[in-house]
């Protein structure tokens, strides 16, 4: 909305501050400012930014009273003969004849309607503006219409209450406000034609709808060239009936913005006078019969006749706090500023029986203001937020950690540290991708209004957006991925939505063979290590990674379902070859996604030092062939299974499989294999150690393993 | 170098000591020599090979033919001559190198890949921990959430037009259920604040990063999923002042101590008075730039004194919890305030595009180291 500082000045005779500076303490104090253009006759034009609970404000009456609160000035008013109303033309207008009696009008819609004045006006001749509103209107980008209509703009540019104007002679007996027929049909002033229902209101005569109320005028009933005669109308409507009708039929107006925000019923009869005398200045003609004004009881108690507020001055001063300004109130917002600028905003204070505390009457256009609060605002606004001082509130309680904070924190630094970065993707899914990827037995959500039909469900699972990533690199050239996501995934109905934390992990690229992992088999391991490396920070039962009961997105015998003791704690593998080609995937990827509760219902380990042995660890490699059924598994749980509490560690040195079967035959492999032994009381002996070799060899002979040499 | 060794004579001190000197001498002598590693290793075998060295022969000549009382005092000179040679040895040749070719310091290092930190994951730890150093608990709630919590509680009336489809995405099939009940992907981080006033009786002071959503078209600085810090302080006699101060504190802490800060009003629904707070700009120090837009200040927070319908609606709860109420505004009050973590870290980082946080572009997120 755009206004002209000369115009707000005529309201402001004894305002002497410059523009610039005006608009910066409207800004400060909430009539936001946001550009300021300088004009040829030495105003400037202000661009405002005002919001939307302070609908009062978009004119330039409503801005002149912020104005005149901040500085302490006196606001004319709108009908003193000092100010210059473009729409006025500064000319003496004879009023009309207060005994004649006014054009008939009836609200049979009470609950939509609560004010209707009419004035007519006989002899008028429609033409452009020229003058005051022509310039005017020309510097804020208003478009001119015709002498008649133009008033009607210049008096809601002025004061910001929607007003209309018809053509009398298309009328046919009474104004009637009522409530549209079910499919009554009418024509309005943009050209379309509209369809109703019995919830828009209409203006209309005895025969037929005139005017689609608080929205737009009719076609058939506006005033053009011809018009000789003139009736003027300024109502009040219902804030949620304009509001579902301006919504119900897509039409946006400056009246309906007023009407839905809340106009002034109190301004009804004011903003009859002013148009009825402008359009006499413009147009010519005269004011016949007196102005009719009808008003609803029950309106006025939500507007007009609000009961008054209690405004406790301990309570502004409770809520405020300390001001950079010593005074008499001792660094406190003083009394006698608090009566001041809620008088000029138009309340009226009176003390009330609570000691310290006013009764305060509101004004009846600022339905925004209804409480105590909303008035200890307006004190703290108009006084300037910024001078009140920078304290700091004291605390005794102590800083809670979430349950689980500690938990996240591992699992984010664990994976970071082993060269995963973490990513974030979107909350939703394609019903495809939500149906391929859930958890076995899980269902997705689906959302009301997606945001695309890729995005139809809430995502069950992470993997889609990790697939999506992967995908996103690989187009990229990116040359290996290492990704993780820790975020919220959702399953259940839309009757009740599941939430839980997951994380997932999604690779491709640069895995290297070790002497014990095919190069084609890296990959998979070195997800394998991160969730390992993930889950030993968490006291749990034995981990296993188990080949069955795997989720489909697995390509079958490239993935596992990692399990602590009986619970599932997510699952990993390749995805499938079929669903890579789908996605358009060219590399090998891996993904995991971990169940995050499952994992987070054990505790973190907490480290705990044990005293390094002091004696000497002796090494013994053992090298065995092997036939491809048995299983890293099984050589670990035999040797283990010999109790030997000196063993420190077991682990395979080289794996070596010959596809030619020359150095290993075909469907055998060899293994390398270290034990550590140490002693934590004595120096190993000899015979120790020995008897522990042969241990081992018979265990692993038992196996099955053909022993080679060592 | 001496082929064979003169038997001793002797074994009282002055023969020992005269034998040994000798010997000590040619130690000294060709220690002084040693100027390769060739050199060294020839001196090295000379007196300590296994087989032929010189200490060798003289241990089988002297020592094992010297009368038991004498091999005290031999012992003692034979090691005090070990020692001399074994110093030689441990000097490094000048002009020699003891392992190989020297390298190329130009070279790589061996560098192993680290995961870095997501850059808005980054910027919610570090706004966090501002708020925990003043007292603040870390706060979080569901994403997907009633009408009641995101809405109603929060002082936005029935026909509020964030409601609107327009504006938020709800999930399927809510139509048949009451309004407050509906559920719908939440707007803001609010709605943890009202839990955690169900919850819990005052003081109260959480901090409450984030992820929401909104039906908003994508643009290069729009996203229909973002993200939020926000924080709410109650406690009896919380002032309008103690907010001002705290987010002047919080934003100093954050953006470097001579960052200022200026408050306009605003309109929440869910605070009141309400304000916008702008901080000076801290990457040009209000010079002007394209961050500030040439204005010197950048908007960067909501926030407001909690409206008294809001404490309403969390004491009407606890009571349908079987809770005392706990937030009558006579005497507690408090403050919130919100902030988008994307803007930020889009101003701090310089990222162009809000989409690129959502993509998973490792070239992207290898950038915040």
């Amino acid at each position: 909305m755009n206004i002209l500082s000369k115009w707000l000045r005529e309201y402001l005779p004894a305002l002497d501050v410059d523009d610039r500076q005006l608009a910066e303490d409207l800004t400060l104090r909430g009539i936001a400012v946001e550009g300021v253009h300088a004009l040829p006759d030495g105003g400037h034009l202000f661009e405002m930014d005002i919001t939307t609970n302070r609908v009062d404000a978009m004119n330039h009456y409503g801005i002149a009273r912020e104005a005149a609160t901040i500085y302490g000035v006196p606001l004319l008013q709108l009908e003193d003969r000092r100010v210059v109303h473009a729409e006025l033309g500064n000319v003496d207008v004879p009023a009309a004849d207060a005994a004649a009696s006014g054009y008939p009008v009836r609200i049979d819609a009470p609950e939509f309607c609560g004010r209707f004045t009419a004035q007519v006006v006989r002899g008028v001749t429609v033409t452009a503006s020229e003058g005051l509103i022509a310039e005017r209107f020309a510097q804020l980008g208003q478009k001119p219409i015709s002498n008649a209509v133009d008033v009607t703009n210049a008096n809601w540019l002025a004061m910001g209450h929607p007003t209309h104007v018809f053509d009398l002679d298309t009328l046919e007996g009474s104004i009637v406000v009522r409530r549209a027929h079910a499919g009554e049909k009418i024509k309005l002033l943009d050209g379309s034609e509209k369809t109703l229902t019995t919830d828009d209101l209409v203006v209309a005569d005895e025969k037929k709808a005139l005017g689609l109320a608080g929205v737009m005028g009719g076609w058939d009933s506006r005033v053009t060239e011809t018009t000789k005669n003139i009736l003027v109308e300024a109502a009040w409507f219902d804030q949620a009936a304009i509001r579902a009708s301006s919504r119900r039929h897509g039409l946006h107006t400056d009246a309906s913005h007023r009407f839905e925000r809340g106009a002034d019923l109190g301004a009804c009869a004011l903003a009859n006078r002013l148009v009825t005398h402008g359009v006499i200045a413009a147009c010519g003609g005269e004011a016949v019969g007196a102005m009719t004004d009808v008003v609803i009881p029950e309106a006025e108690l939500r507007t007009t006749k609000r009961p008054h507020v209690l405004l406790s001055v301990d309570q502004v001063q409770r809520l405020l706090g300390t001001t950079i300004a010593a005074g008499e109130s001792g660094h406190l917002v003083p009394p006698d500023l608090i009566e001041q600028y809620l008088q000029a905003l138009g309340c009226h204070l009176r003390p009330s029986s609570e000691p310290g505390s006013y009764a305060v009457t509101l004004p009846s256009w600022r339905l925004d203001l209804e409480r105590e609060i909303d008035l200890i605002e307006e004190v703290a606004r108009v006084y300037g937020y910024n001078r009140f001082a920078d304290t700091l509130p004291s605390f005794s309680g102590g800083v809670a950690a979430l349950p689980n904070a500690a938990k996240e924190d591992t699992v984010r630094s664990v994976l970071r540290s082993l060269g995963w970065t973490e990513a974030i993707s979107s909350t939703f899914c394609s019903e495809e991708d939500a149906a391929f990827f859930a958890a076995p037995g899980e269902t997705a959500v689906p959302m009301g209004n997606p945001l695309s039909a890729e995005a139809g469900m809430l995502r069950p699972s992470l993997l889609p957006g990790a697939a999506g990533m992967l995908l996103l690199n690989s187009t990229r050239d990116v040359r290996a991925v290492r990704l993780f996501e820790y975020g919220t995934v959702f399953t259940g109905s839309t009757a009740s939505v599941v939430e839980r934390p997951s994380l997932t992990l999604a690779a491709y690229g640069d895995a290297a063979a070790t002497k014990t992992i095919a190069a084609s088999d890296a990959l998979f391991f070195e997800l394998k290590g991160a969730v390992e490396e993930v889950i030993s920070h968490f006291v749990t039962a034995p981990v296993t990674f188990r080949g069955d009961a795997l989720p489909q997105w697995i390509e079958a015998g490239r993935g596992a379902r990692v399990v602590a003791g009986d619970t599932t704690l997510g699952w990993l593998g390749e995805l499938t070859i079929a669903e890579r080609e789908r996605r358009k995937l060219k590399e090998t990827v891996v993904l995991c996604e971990l169940q995050l509760p499952a994992l987070f219902a054990h505790a973190l380990k907490q480290p705990l030092a044990l005293e390094p042995s002091r004696f000497q660890a002796v090494e013994r490699d053992f090298s065995f062939l092997f036939a491809d059924t048995v299983t890293w598994a099984n050589v670990d749980a035999a040797l283990r299974g010999l109790g030997i509490a000196e063993m420190i560690s077991l682990a395979p040195v080289e794996i070596f499989r010959d596809a030619k079967g020359k150095a290993v035959p075909q469907g055998e492999y060899s293994l390398l294999l270290r034990t550590v032994f140490q002693s934590q009381e004595h120096t190993l002996r000899e015979e120790e150690i020995t008897a522990w070799q042969e241990s081992v060899v018979g265990a692993l002979l038992n196996l099955g393993g053909k022993h080679r040499a060592a | 170098m001496t082929d064979t060794i003169a038997s001793l004579s002797a074994y009282d001190d002055a023969s020992l000591d005269q034998a040994f000197r000798g010997l000590t001498d040619e130690v000294r002598g060709a220690a002084a020599q040693l100027s390769t590693a060739e050199t060294q290793e020839n001196f090295r075998l000379d007196w300590l090979g296994r087989k032929q060295g010189r200490l060798k022969l003289l241990s089988e000549s002297w020592l094992k033919t010297a009368p038991p009382e004498a091999k005290k005092s031999l012992g003692m000179r034979f090691n005090a001559l070990k020692n001399e040679i074994e110093a030689a040895l441990a000097v490094e040749p000048a002009g020699t190198k003891s392992t190989g070719p020297s390298i190329d310091l130009s070279l790589p290092g061996i560098r192993r890949n680290i995961g870095l930190e997501h850059p808005l994951t980054r910027t919610m730890r570090e706004m966090t921990a501002v708020f925990a150093a003043l007292g603040y608990s870390v706060g979080v709630g569901p994403e997907v959430e009633s009408d009641f919590y995101n809405f109603e509680a929060l002082n936005f009336p029935p026909n509020h037009p964030a409601r609107d489809t327009q504006d938020t995405l709800v999930v399927a099939d809510q139509d048949t259920k009451p309004l407050r009940e509906r559920l719908l992907m939440r707007t803001h981080t609010s709605p943890v604040q009202i839990r955690s006033m169900i919850e819990s009786a005052p003081p109260l002071r959480i901090v409450i990063p984030g992820k929401v959503h909104r039906n908003d078209e994508s643009d290069a600085t729009h996203s229909p999923i973002f993200h939020q810090v926000e924080g709410l302080c109650v406690d009896t006699n919380i002032t309008f002042s103690d907010l001002k101060g705290t987010l002047d504190y919080a934003m100093k802490a954050f953006f470097g101590s001579s960052v200022k800060t200026r408050f306009f009003p605003s309109f929440f629904p869910f605070t009141e008075p309400s304000a916008d707070v702008q901080i000076s700009c801290p990457f040009c120090g209000q010079k002007g730039c394209r961050k500030c837009k040439y204005s010197g200040w950048i908007e960067l927070l909501g926030c407001g004194m909690v409206d008294p319908a809001v404490f309403a609606a969390v004491d009407a709860r606890r009571i349908e919890n079987g809770l005392e109420p706990a937030y009558d505004t006579k005497k507690i009050s408090g403050f919130a305030f919100g902030m988008g973590v994307e803007r930020i870290a889009m101003m701090k980082y310089g990222v162009g595009d809000i989409g690129q946080f959502y993509s998973g572009d490792l070239r992207f997120l290898s950038q915040f180291v």
